[in-house]
């Protein structure tokens, strides 16, 4: 029965190429358009670490004083850390993990001196990045806690650094320099770049991943200035020890708490701590500290642009014109032909079948709609990116889920427009038609 | 006209009516907030950085290695850089307006005051600043050589010999007076600064409406200081008109003539640096362009289709009304009356949408409030719309013969 109501469809579509056609069309650019603004939305406001996202947590201090936040926090907090503070946290170890962290701006010598020198975004940070973050090794590991202590020369170089360097070949061992400075590779990382960079979203959180990391300790010894924001409120003193000492916030940290129990307690170190600088004279106001994990902290820092809601508010307005203007389309189909109906009611047919069999027309209209709309969602996706900014749309792709949304979306809203239609066609008075012809 | 006959004919089609004028709603709504949209985004593209975009070159010079005489090297740079043919002026710098990064600090004019009167963004420059950019002085002096200093890095924590402040700035500071001899304490450098001048304008090097930088956009200061720092400097280049294409060539080759041991970034003219800080401005624009041009034409095409079936359905009573009297425009009249009221329904319901839909991005995105002049173009928009799209139907409705009413059906 389906298959024969699904070729009388087809027929029916065959009749009246003009209509069906404008339905098609209204329908697939109403999808085409959703679903471009759906998948930029989709690849931009992804979980950029889902297996660890509800156990990593970035916490917040305010270090300036309620008055001190000018206009832009309305929460009186700030997205980063004094350099004061994060040593506290690292110290006080209340996390299974935690690692404070920045990135700096790195000349890189090539060991070929024809080679033209070339920048280099460093990241510092400890040990526990590492396993805290599920970065895979391909060769060596971290550098041991030790080094952290010992403000040691290492690092870690990223899969395509290592390309960059030594051609791919296990590099542990060797010697990398950076500006005045040598460092030995202690590892090498396989394949990982989270999008967004969710542990530091100052700098291109859609960019390229970082190549380079290298102990905290050891960068802050070697005065190795920060890139990205850094924001002071009160008295700074000169040189670098007047930076650390500071309550400029430049720093980001994280902290691995695999339990709700554990989140619970770490918020409560962080009052303590707070309440902590209180009592010794330093923060002049109650403690004020929040403390997110990774998607809420995403949501937070407005990790989507607003282009891209604002696209996705249109994009769906448009899909809602697309709709109502094939449910006119249709009904004005399907009462053109209410003679034909009731012609098949009188000779038998019941409201059930005509109601099947216009439903199944209009899933047809549907389909044939979603199909094309895909088409153009590829089109406005390369439109989109040669649009708008590469690190905006670059990692925006149609992979299968978006195609079963584009598809079942089609089907199912045209559908959804068409039970109006339909249910007036199932409901076409057979005596009254036959006696008008 | 009569409007009875149309009204109680459309309650007869009181679906097909309500589709049309709920789409046009719709389309109405979408319409003036993404024109809205669109005027707002081109105007922000469009505000001057008040420096000579097509003739200033920027480069980024990092040396390697953090060398010791980097004060002396940045000076034989930019001496060689000054003689270059076609150059009117060179300098370094920490920041340039179009580049969304720099620094910024809390102005007061008193050192006891508890919050800063002003927020303002900093570049640092010697003498040369004011002609590298190609600013416009409009009071006061430029910095005079012994006021500029050395500054190694930002720990190198020292307040200025004198400070250049834009007008917007001094607006703000000294509404009533002239900000020139007055003095301004800076808040992070803790100390009482003269300001020596004025320029007209030279805008923060953020460009966002609603973030970091978007409530002080012309406050800018040019403090006196030869920034050197180990991370990469701004070289600023102005040229003569139609050199600056040569330049962003001949100055690199010549800067890797001095040394090899730097890293020199994209050499690149201001006017490039507009086009690609505001291409995701500029690719809104477009988009919603192109989405209220199909959106206009995919309401058009529906109201084509709806009203043909109309038309196809009500043949006959057209035929009756021919023969009976009826003129040929009495028909198109017919057509376009109807569609007049069902356009002006939906307009009335799309203004009250539009509203809507903006006062939510007002609190959602930090949006401007609508400007009631959009809402009223869009409804003329929509409506006209209307009658354009009807005209097609309605003219094969006035070529019905009125003999159509004697035959059988």
């Amino acid at each position: 029965m389906f298959s024969y109501y699904f070729r009388l469809g087809l027929r029916s579509l065959r009749r009246n190429m003009v209509l069906t056609g404008l339905m098609i069309a209204a329908i697939a650019v109403g999808i085409g358009a959703c679903m471009t603004a759906l998948t930029v939305f989709r690849a931009m406001s992804g979980d950029p670490i889902p297996q660890k996202s509800s156990q990593l947590y970035a916490p917040q201090i305010d270090n300036w004083g309620p008055d001190k936040h000018n206009g832009g926090s309305p929460d009186r907090l700030e997205p980063q850390l004094s350099y004061t503070d994060v040593l506290g946290l690292m110290r006080a170890h209340a996390a299974r993990r935690q690692t404070g962290m920045y990135a700096t701006l790195q000349t890189l010598r090539p060991a070929d001196p024809t080679q033209k020198p070339t920048k280099i975004f460093v990241r510092a940070t400890s040990t526990d990045f590492f396993p805290m973050f599920d970065v895979p090794f391909k060769y060596g590991r971290a550098w041991p806690a030790s080094d952290d202590e010992n403000r040691a020369g290492v690092i870690v170089l990223s899969r395509e650094m290592n390309e960059k360097l030594f051609s791919g070949a296990n590099s542990v061992g060797k010697t990398v320099r950076l500006g005045d400075q040598s460092y030995t590779v202690s590892g090498v990382l396989n394949e990982w770049r989270p999008l967004p960079r969710f542990y530091d979203l100052a700098i291109r959180p859609f960019g390229d991943g970082d190549t380079l990391f290298m102990p905290f300790s050891t960068a802050i010894d070697r005065h190795l200035g920060n890139v990205g924001s850094t924001q002071c409120n009160g008295d700074v003193d000169p040189g670098w020890e007047g930076r650390l000492r500071s309550d400029c916030i430049w720093l980001q940290f994280w902290a691995e708490l695999p339990t709700a129990a554990e989140a619970q307690n770490y918020r409560a170190f962080l009052n303590n701590y707070a309440a902590e600088q209180q009592r010794l004279g330093r923060f002049h106001w109650p403690p004020h500290t929040k403390l997110r994990d990774v998607n809420e902290w995403l949501r937070y820092r407005h990790i989507v642009p607003s282009e891209v809601r604002i696209l996705i508010l249109v994009s769906f307005g448009f899909l809602l014109v697309c709709l109502m203007n094939a449910m006119g389309l249709m009904l004005a189909k399907i009462m053109g032909r209410a003679g034909d109906i009731g012609v098949r009611r009188a000779l038998g047919a019941s409201r059930a079948a005509i109601f099947a069999q216009c439903l199944i027309e209009t899933g047809v209209v549907g389909l044939a709609g979603g199909i094309l709309g895909l088409g153009l969602t590829a089109l406005g996706l390369w439109a989109a990116r040669s649009l708008l900014a590469k690190q905006f749309v670059a990692l925006a792709h149609l992979d299968l889920t978006d195609t079963a949304i584009a598809v079942l979306l089609a089907v199912g809203a045209t559908v959804l427009a068409g039970i109006y239609p339909t249910w007036r066609a199932a409901h076409v008075q057979p005596a009254w038609q036959l006696k008008s012809q | 006209m009569q409007f009875r006959p149309i009204i109680s004919a459309m309650r007869r089609n009181k679906v097909g009516a309500i589709l049309i004028a709920v789409q046009m709603a719709i389309t109405l709504a979408i319409l003036c907030n993404a024109l809205f949209i669109i005027q707002q985004r081109i105007a922000l593209s469009k505000r001057p950085s008040g420096a000579d975009e097509a003739n200033v070159v920027v480069l980024d010079n990092q040396w390697v290695g953090n060398p010791p005489d980097q004060t002396a090297r940045q000076q034989g740079d930019l001496a060689m850089l000054r003689s270059l043919p076609g150059v009117q002026d060179a300098f370094a710098t920490n920041s340039v307006p179009l580049t969304d990064s720099g620094s910024s600090t809390g102005v007061s004019l008193h050192p006891d005051q508890k919050s800063a009167t002003a927020t303002a963004a900093l570049y640092f420059g010697d003498e040369h600043a004011i002609a590298g950019l190609g600013l416009k002085l409009i009071a006061g002096r430029n910095f005079n050589s012994d006021e500029v200093v050395d500054k190694i890095g930002y720990n190198d924590i020292k307040p200025p010999a004198a400070v250049i402040i834009t007008k917007g700035l001094a607006d703000k500071l000294f509404p009533n007076a002239n900000a020139v001899g007055q003095s301004i304490y800076d808040q992070f450098l803790k100390g009482q600064v003269p300001i020596v001048g004025v320029v007209d304008r030279l805008q923060v090097p953020w460009v966002s409406a609603v973030g970091f930088g978007g409530n002080f956009n012309d406050n800018s200061i040019i403090q006196p200081f030869r920034f050197v720092s180990p991370y990469p400097i701004r070289y600023v280049l102005h040229a003569q008109p139609g050199q600056a294409a040569a330049l962003i060539q001949a100055a690199p080759k010549k800067l890797f003539d001095i040394s090899r041991a730097r890293i020199i970034g994209k050499t690149r003219a201001m006017t490039t640096l507009r086009t690609e800080i505001y291409k995701d401005d500029k690719g809104l624009v477009v988009i919603l362009g192109v989405v209220c041009a199909a959106l206009l034409a995919v309401t058009a095409f529906g109201i084509v289709g709806l009203t043909s079936y109309w038309v196809a359905q009500r043949r006959r009573q057209i035929g009756i009304r021919r023969a009976l009297g009826a003129t040929r425009n009495a028909i198109i009249q017919y057509f376009q009356t109807e569609n007049l009221l069902i356009a002006g329904a939906g307009a009335a319901i799309g203004v009250a949408l539009a509203v809507s839909v903006n006062l939510w991005m007002v609190s959602a995105f930090a949006m401007e409030r609508l400007n009631t002049g959009y809402t009223l173009i869009g409804a003329a928009v929509v409506m006209l719309l209307g009658q354009a799209a009807v005209l097609w139907p309605a003219l094969k409705a006035a070529s019905i013969p009125p003999a159509l009413a004697t035959r059988a059906a």
